[in-house]
């Protein structure tokens, strides 16, 4: 049967998927109701575990400051008399118990408050907004790279598993996904830019400042400094959207109703793209939207290597100089871009596969 | 001139160390407008005969023998796309299970419209008029409500009343249906087998209709077919067969179908199973488990041969010395 279960068993092997279990787990319970009540059941208790989830990532930002290091030491200097550290305390609130700090801190993270930063005494959230842009656009482009490539890759070798280019195409991907990115990407730097000087090796080019955003896809500069780092942060997920492909485009050759469909004397083109490509692509829709979230979290290693100037090198620095108000906003930040993207990807789900509905009737009924 | 003509088909699955052969030396037949009922144990090769009159034999499993005609034209040689024209406009198919036949990302009326048009000329709003009087025909109630419904908010029962539409899309001259009512409710099952024997009488379509169920055949076919490890061991009018089957085998069969009215005597089982491929004995395959095996069953094959006006059955009781095989 057409067990939405089956379609959890995602490979994601990343350190976000603790959040993505979380956030997943008892999707597939419900009671039998009209579409519409059970949908809206359905998003109300999704949303419901999204904010346990972020609470829970509040509570460790906010633990941060409790127990790495004293701000207060970390904003004033040697010669600050103890009077005066004392009357700091106070005025931060720092003396205060620990529950009103803890709620103090979720309502200023509510509207997007998080502080001054210890190491550039400027506020936190201006910091990061001015980064997310560049980690952005480095993300979404990875993930249309490993998609435009992963799905027709996946496709054909799942269709024409025994021919050469397949056994080819599947050994490349085994090396794509067992190399570790940073190898990937001073390799890549190694060839196109020291070797064959055709890209640059790090930066983002020209960027276009529109104001609430910087962009690099209006110059050629930054165009081709996008390259790089998106393909060597985008190989992973190519490599895991090809297999996934793959292994669903073979699972769903398999069915009665592609072995139906071709006893109807659909011709191939029909069966293979329409009917069996459909079908597979439902789980990807699932997987490449998770990995999204994952994406975005992991584009600190290719950011480093690239010396990228998004939120994760600023993360990764803030980390050197202790700069905990930094740490705290983007671990909460990246966390809530997770939850969110997860969010719609279920609700995306819900909607696109009519099974849905029915696979919950049938799991009550049976 | 019979509409399809089996001859001597053999199918082959190669396998690690041997190659099985699922179906052997098969031949049957089936005139316009006739139903043949299938029947046999599971794993007896009904499916994979259909799956070989029809083209549909999983590689690396291959027709390795034999001969298949639709009226009068050979199909089993043909090319990947002269097959696929056979599929559906000539040989219509009604798979198992409703549930798992019907993509369900697609409404019904998708479903159908893309078979219409894989066989006809029509145009996309022509085809939808003539599904709707497909559903309509194999009794959906309301059809241009059910239209754009998707198969998971059909019963079981209409489902497989959608799978029927899709069989009959290009109005084919025979449909295949493979065990149409097995995975239904019993009470559905007669409705289905109705609906089935509705068509043929209408249309003229002959029927393959493979089950396991004996009393289906009785109330269907005109003629049946007992299959065995992969061999046809008896073949011949319905009526004929149930009063007097000739071969021990079929003689187990009706013997184990439990009888309205005659509640007397215990229902017989045959002793022991039905080989599995790789342990076909040589000589007649049913010799371990026959009571009247002799001593040449274990080493002749017996041959389908011709006994009374119109049955044929494979057995060494039946043979008078004269094998020529
Ligand atoms: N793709 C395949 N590869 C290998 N062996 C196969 C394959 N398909 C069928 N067989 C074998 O062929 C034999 C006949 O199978 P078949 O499906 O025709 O049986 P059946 O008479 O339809 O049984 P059932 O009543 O269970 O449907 C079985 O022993 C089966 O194991
Ligand atoms: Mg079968």
């Amino acid at each position: 049967m057409f067990s939405t279960r089956r379609r959890l068993r995602l490979p994601v092997p990343t350190g976000t998927s603790c959040l993505i279990v979380a956030v997943t787990a008892g999707r597939v319970t419900g009671p039998r109701e009209t579409r519409t009540t059970t949908m809206l059941a359905f998003i109300l208790k999704r949303l419901a575990q999204s904010l346990l989830v972020m609470f829970f990532v509040a509570l460790i930002a906010f633990l941060m400051f409790q127990f790495i290091g004293d701000p207060v030491h970390q904003m004033v200097g040697i010669e600050t008399t103890l009077e005066e550290r004392e009357e700091l305390r106070e005025t931060l609130g720092l003396n205060d118990p620990v529950l009103v700090q803890f709620g103090r801190f979720v309502s200023a993270a509510t509207t997007f408050d998080f502080g001054i930063s210890y190491q550039h005494k400027k506020p936190v959230a201006d910091m990061i907004l001015s980064r997310m842009p560049a980690t952005l656009e480095l993300s979404i482009l990875s993930a249309l790279f490993a998609l435009a490539f992963g799905v027709p890759i996946g496709v054909y070798t799942g269709l024409h598993r025994n021919t050469w280019l397949s056994h080819v195409l599947m050994t490349v991907s085994l090396i794509g996904v067992s190399l570790p990115t940073f190898l990937i990407g001073i390799l890549l730097i190694f060839v196109f830019a020291v070797i064959l000087g055709w890209l640059p090796s790090f930066g983002r080019g020209d960027v276009v400042d529109l104001g609430w955003w910087s962009t690099g896809l209006l110059t050629t500069t930054g165009l081709k400094a996008l390259i790089l780092p998106s393909i060597t942060l985008g190989l992973f997920q190519m490599t895991l959207i090809m297999r996934l492909v793959r292994s669903e485009m073979l699972e769903v050759l398999r069915t009665d109703y592609i072995k139906f469909a071709r006893a109807r004397g659909l011709p191939d083109r029909v069966i293979h793209f329409r009917h069996a490509l459909k079908n597979a692509l439902v789980p990807v829709i699932t997987v490449t939207g998770l990995q999204l979230g994952s994406i975005i979290a992991f584009a600190i290693i290719t950011e480093t290597v690239f010396q990228w100037p998004g939120m994760g090198l600023l993360f990764l620095q803030s980390i050197q100089t202790v700069d905990i108000p930094i740490m705290s906003a983007y671990l909460i930040l990246i966390a809530f871009i997770v939850v969110a993207i997860n969010l719609v990807v279920d609700i995306l789900y819900y909607v696109i596969d009519p099974r849905l509905r029915s696979a919950r009737n049938a799991e009550a009924r049976s | 001139m019979a509409l399809l003509q089996v001859d001597r088909l053999r199918v082959e699955f190669p396998a690690r160390q041997r190659t099985l052969v699922a179906v052997d030396d098969v031949s049957l037949s089936i005139d316009a407008g006739e139903v043949l009922g299938v029947v046999g144990e599971s794993g007896a090769g009904k499916s994979v005969t259909g799956a070989a009159i029809i083209g549909l034999i999983e590689p690396p499993g291959r027709i390795a023998g034999g001969e298949i005609r639709f009226a009068g034209r050979r199909i089993d040689c043909l090319p990947d796309d002269a097959k696929r024209h056979i599929r559906g406009r000539e040989i219509g198919s009604v798979f198992q299970d409703p549930l798992t036949s019907l993509n369900p990302l697609f409404t019904v009326g998708q479903q159908l419209v893309e078979t219409i048009l894989a066989h006809s000329d029509r145009t996309a709003a022509d085809a939808r008029r003539h599904a709707l009087r497909l559903l309509e025909e194999v009794g959906i109630p309301a059809p241009a409500q059910r239209i754009d419904a998707y198969p998971h908010e059909f019963s079981g029962g209409m489902r497989q009343r959608v799978v029927i539409a899709l069989a009959i899309c290009a109005a084919p001259r025979l449909i295949i249906a493979d065990e149409p009512t097995t995975a239904l409710d019993v009470s559905i099952q007669s409705q289905i087998i109705a609906l089935l024997k509705r068509l043929c009488r209408e249309h003229g379509t002959a029927i393959m209709l493979i089950t396991h169920d004996m009393g289906v055949i009785a109330e269907t076919a005109d003629r049946v077919a007992v299959m065995y490890a992969g061999r046809i061991v008896e073949v011949g009018p319905v009526r004929q067969i149930l009063r007097s089957p000739n071969h021990p085998y079929t003689q187990g069969l009706m013997e184990s179908i439990p009888r309205l009215g005659s509640d007397s005597a215990p229902l017989a089982q045959i002793d022991g199973a039905m080989p599995r491929l790789h342990e076909i004995p040589v000589g007649c395959a049913f010799h371990p488990r026959c009571p009247d095996a002799s001593e040449r069953c274990r080493e002749t094959r017996p041959a389908l041969r011709m006994v009374a006006d119109s049955a044929s059955v494979a057995c060494l009781l039946f043979d008078d010395g004269c094998a020529d095989d």
